[in-house]
């Protein structure tokens, strides 16, 4: 009976390690930005090309980054959701519209609803990159500091939205 | 006349459908051999088992587009993967380093065959005590087995 104990038990170890190893998703890979400040741009907004926007504006307020652009076709799936959170008028989102045509990216604004307080342009993706995005929708929670607090890759979901991105807002905004 | 500079007009035109990227200097193919050699060193993280050289990802032509003109600011190769790993984390790269987090990652495997290693000879040794008594014969055994044998002999013809 003994004998059978030591191989049974290095399998089972083994498969709860796989079991966990398969539901992780891969595509999150944490990271190295939260907790530091939000890197520094400035671009032209969306809707006024002449007008600029640079996070350092926001100083002294809760935000929302939401990376989105009108080609991704996960980001319909999170629309509404942000739609919706944008009437709650909880916190105040702010879209960077990554590598978009312009006239796109309006026209898309225009058939899915518009929940950014303003979108800026990223149209070669550079600021893109200083903020490490690779899979668009990615969304950032920036406190009142300028410091991203979260990250959230691949579409806002309303469980994510509820448990982890609201009640961080709450608590940053005290 | 008129005719004609429409004619060079539209040729002209045509022949921009046809151009391409201008010819590599050899200073441009320093530079792509240097951007080559770190592009290779680094995960794209849109299609993760592909490195950022090969793949033909948007994101992947962005990064490469940057470490051309960060090779071109003169930033030396360390600089440029710092740079990466700042905004993607160790896991853009494809040996990452040495360091409290990933200690298990590096030794783990080693660790792994050192514990097979010490299975296989405690195993093996248990065998051995196992079979070698078996082995010995008495005296009186011994006998006995030549006896049969002998006998085993006499029997055949």
């Amino acid at each position: 009976m003994n004998r059978f104990l030591l191989p049974l038990g290095i399998f089972i170890v083994l498969v709860v390690f796989l079991a966990i190893g398969l539901s992780l998703n891969p595509r999150e890979v944490p990271s190295p930005l939260i907790g530091k400040p939000a890197p520094a741009f400035e671009l032209p907004q969306l809707h006024k090309p002449e007008a600029r926007f640079a996070p350092q504006d926001m100083q002294g307020e809760v935000w929302l980054l939401n990376v989105w652009a009108s080609w991704c076709v996960s980001c319909r799936q999170e629309h509404p959701l942000l739609v919706d959170l944008a009437n709650s008028k909880l916190v105040p989102i702010y879209g960077l519209n990554y590598k978009d045509p312009r006239d796109d990216a309006l026209r898309w604004l225009k058939q899915f609803g518009d929940p950014y307080v303003l979108s800026i342009a990223d149209v070669e993706g550079r600021v893109g990159i200083d903020y490490g995005v690779y899979g668009v929708p990615e969304t950032y929670v920036i406190d009142k500091a300028g410091v991203i607090r979260f990250k959230q890759i691949g579409p806002v979901t309303q469980d994510v939205l509820e448990k982890t991105i609201l009640p961080l807002v709450k608590e940053l905004q005290k | 006349m008129k005719r004609l500079m429409i004619a060079l007009l539209c040729l002209a035109a045509g022949a921009t459908g046809f151009a391409r990227e201008a010819a590599p200097t050899a200073e441009d193919v320093v530079v792509e051999k240097r951007m080559v050699a770190i592009s290779e060193e680094l995960r794209c993280l849109v299609c993760q088992n592909e490195s950022l050289s090969g793949s033909q990802a948007d994101l992947a032509k962005d990064l490469r587009r940057e470490i051309r003109e960060q090779i071109g600011r003169g930033r030396s190769d360390q600089e440029i993967l710092d740079f990466m790993v700042d905004r993607y984390g160790d896991f853009v790269r494809y040996r990452p380093p040495l360091k409290g987090t990933t200690f298990l990652l590096w030794f783990g495997p080693f660790v792994l065959l050192a514990v097979g290693v010490v299975a296989l000879v405690v195993i093996l040794r248990r065998r051995g005590r196992r079979v070698a008594p078996a082995t010995a014969l008495s005296a009186e055994e011994q006998r006995k087995a030549e006896e049969l044998l002998g006998l085993a002999g006499k029997d055949k013809p």
